[in-house]
């Protein structure tokens, strides 16, 4: 497998040049500081999606609980670049470790458990972390985190997201991410055929909750100001809603969800009495008209025979 | 030992309403495998209804609460069949993100209308409380009121489940909905009749929190939903007695908690005995466990 094919060069070309072009449309201000501030939410939305959909999607458990490893990330990152005076990048990456960590000491126990029973347990999980963070004065308590350097910038949340895509993407193509998508299609048999399955979803479990905790930091570390509140069951909803609304176990789906979502809520801001309601029946009507999400399990190809041959080259 | 029992006394009657919605919630899940998220709007709504027929009809508290538990079946009945129905064959997480979305539409719709500020229940039940032991324990009327409904509405799905050929059919679809329906059972005939029951369960619940603490709120049914669901889960989610201990546990447990200095810490609390109970006992205090074929 060669690592500088036609393919992967196309798409790294592409990237850079995307990053180029908003870089200089952001500093010569042609986008301004709020349309600068939506792209970072929809790069830290990317983010925590495509998490997700690693746990969710491809690897089939159920989590209600993501947010919780974002609050994690973001109180980590907050008190090692606020309180500690660290630089950024040793946030962002303990904030990464320490809500990986977390990941695995609540999935060795919870993953054991199916479907909406686990579903209830990480919903479980979520409100515990909330309710302690709420009542940890050292963090600011309910009052919330306060003076949190700025250091995100859009370079950050790119760099971020395209690290978190890449990876995931490289990790569900290789041994172990094959292993996971096994466990999603019948973990009976997956397990029947050697799969040690507790390992691969703690292991998914980790890895989401991985860059949940760098999204979280990302967040943090943005908006100067964090509470426990702002990482709640209906941000988890929220995450999850993305996850699906892009198509369960399509990377590219949840990108594209976080991008739609995003957008619509945007042009909602307009109406704000009617904003959830709209909210509501837009999210309803998806649901009913196309239940498998905008992409389904496809991914999205738009240079066709490049992607394809390198496939080939991959399988 | 007088401030065991005044906790016991609150325990209950929090625990009705947690009861009330488990119940719902249980038997719903029973049936369809759904986590029903927008029963505790359903809740809310009823909570609502019963507050406009006390305040502006000036209808007793029976009237109100009959009437707001009719509407609230009516509601429960329309919403599975506008929302669920459609997508009773596609995968569970679908699902689950339509009922969150109808949660969110009915929350919303009722802030539109009614406002986002808290509105005051009136007072339909004299004040009339009993103490006892020498005044160390005060008994309202509110809990007899609570309790007392709480277990003739108990009663009655009871007898409904066990005794009546529609409860068969229900008992039967929870079984093997397949088996049932080539049995002759109309499988969307006892669908809609649980959720109407459901419905009017949560509907009952809504009035008696209404009674129970005077205040209402539009988002007043999403965190007593959500603990409804773990009182559910906690007793075993499927069986009926098992949502009725889960909501009458967590209520006293929540109640114990607070007693004790960790009022702030009761919710965390509730949810950690439900990580706790779910990891020694999966399917819940009552449930069975079911083996899983290949």
């Amino acid at each position: 497998m060669k690592v500088f094919n036609k393919g992967n060069l196309l798409s790294i070309s592409g990237l850079i040049l995307f990053y180029i072009i908003f870089q200089i449309l952001l500093s010569t201000g042609i986008l301004d500081t709020y349309i600068e501030l939506n792209i970072i939410l929809i790069c830290i939305n990317i983010i925590l999606a495509v998490g997700l959909n690693l746990i969710t999607g491809f690897t089939g458990q159920f989590s209600l609980g993501h947010a919780a490893f974002m609050s994690i990330g973001a109180y980590t990152s907050a008190i090692i670049t606020a309180k500690l005076g660290q630089p950024f990048f040793v946030g962002i990456i303990l904030s990464g470790i320490i809500s990986a960590l977390a990941g695995i000491i609540i999935g060795i126990p919870t993953l054991r458990l199916r479907g909406d029973y686990l579903a209830i347990a990480t919903l479980g999980f979520g409100e515990i972390v909330k309710i302690i963070a709420l009542n940890i004065d050292y963090i600011g308590g309910a009052i919330g985190f306060n003076d949190i350097p700025q250091y995100t910038n859009w370079t950050w949340a790119f760099g971020m997201t395209v690290l978190a895509v890449v990876l995931i993407k490289n990790f569900l193509n290789s041994y172990q991410g094959r292993a996971c998508i096994a466990i999603r299609e019948d973990e009976i048999a997956a397990e029947a055929m050697g799969i040690n399955t507790t390992y691969y979803k703690v292991l998914a479990f980790a890895i989401g909750a991985f860059f949940a905790g760098i999204a979280g930091s990302l967040y943090a570390n943005y908006f100067y100001f964090i509470k426990p509140d702002s990482f709640d069951f209906m941000k988890s909803i929220d995450i999850l809603v993305i996850v699906v609304f892009g198509g369960l176990g399509s990377i590219t789906g949840s990108i594209i969800g976080a991008i739609v979502l995003s957008v619509i809520s945007l042009l909602l801001q307009s109406v704000s009495d009617l904003r959830m309601i709209i909210y509501a029946l837009i999210l309803f009507g998806i649901m009913l008209f196309r239940p498998t999400g905008l992409m389904g399990n496809q991914e999205f190809k738009i240079f066709k025979k490049g992607v394809n041959a390198n496939d080939s080259a991959k399988g | 030992m007088e401030q065991v029992i005044q906790q016991l006394i609150n325990g209950i009657s929090l625990g009705s309403i947690y009861a009330l919605m488990a119940l719902g919630y249980t038997m719903v899940y029973g049936i369809i495998n759904l986590i029903n998220f927008a029963h505790g709007d359903i809740y809310m709504i009823g909570a609502y209804i019963g507050f406009a027929l006390t305040t502006f009809l000036n209808l007793g508290f029976f009237p109100s609460l009959i009437i707001s538990m009719a509407v609230t079946s009516l509601l429960g009945v329309v919403i599975e069949k506008i929302a669920y129905k459609p997508l009773r064959k596609s995968a569970r997480i679908t699902a689950l993100i339509t009922a969150i979305s109808i949660s969110l539409l009915l929350e919303y719709t009722m802030m539109y209308f009614a406002g986002p500020q808290a509105r005051t229940f009136p007072k339909v039940l004299k004040s009339k409380s009993i103490s006892f032991l020498k005044g160390n324990v005060i008994m309202d009327i509110k809990n007899i009121y609570i309790l007392m409904i709480t277990l003739i509405l108990m009663i009655a799905l009871q007898c409904i489940v066990k005794k009546t050929k529609m409860g068969k059919a229900m008992r039967a679809t929870s079984f093997d909905s397949e088996a049932a329906e080539l049995m002759g059972i109309n499988v969307d005939k006892v669908i809609s009749f649980t959720f109407a029951i459901g419905s009017a369960l949560a509907g009952a619940a809504g009035v008696l929190v209404g009674i129970y603490y005077n205040t209402i709120n539009p988002l007043m049914g999403s965190l007593p939903g959500l603990k409804a669901f773990v009182a559910a889960v906690l007793g075993g989610i499927g069986t009926i007695p098992g949502a009725v201990l889960g909501g009458f546990s967590l209520g006293m447990i929540e109640t114990i908690v607070s007693a004790n200095g960790g009022s702030i810490y009761k919710d965390a609390v509730a949810f950690l005995i439900l990580i706790i109970v779910l990891l020694l006992k999966p399917n819940g205090l009552l449930g069975k466990s079911i083996k899983e074929k290949v």
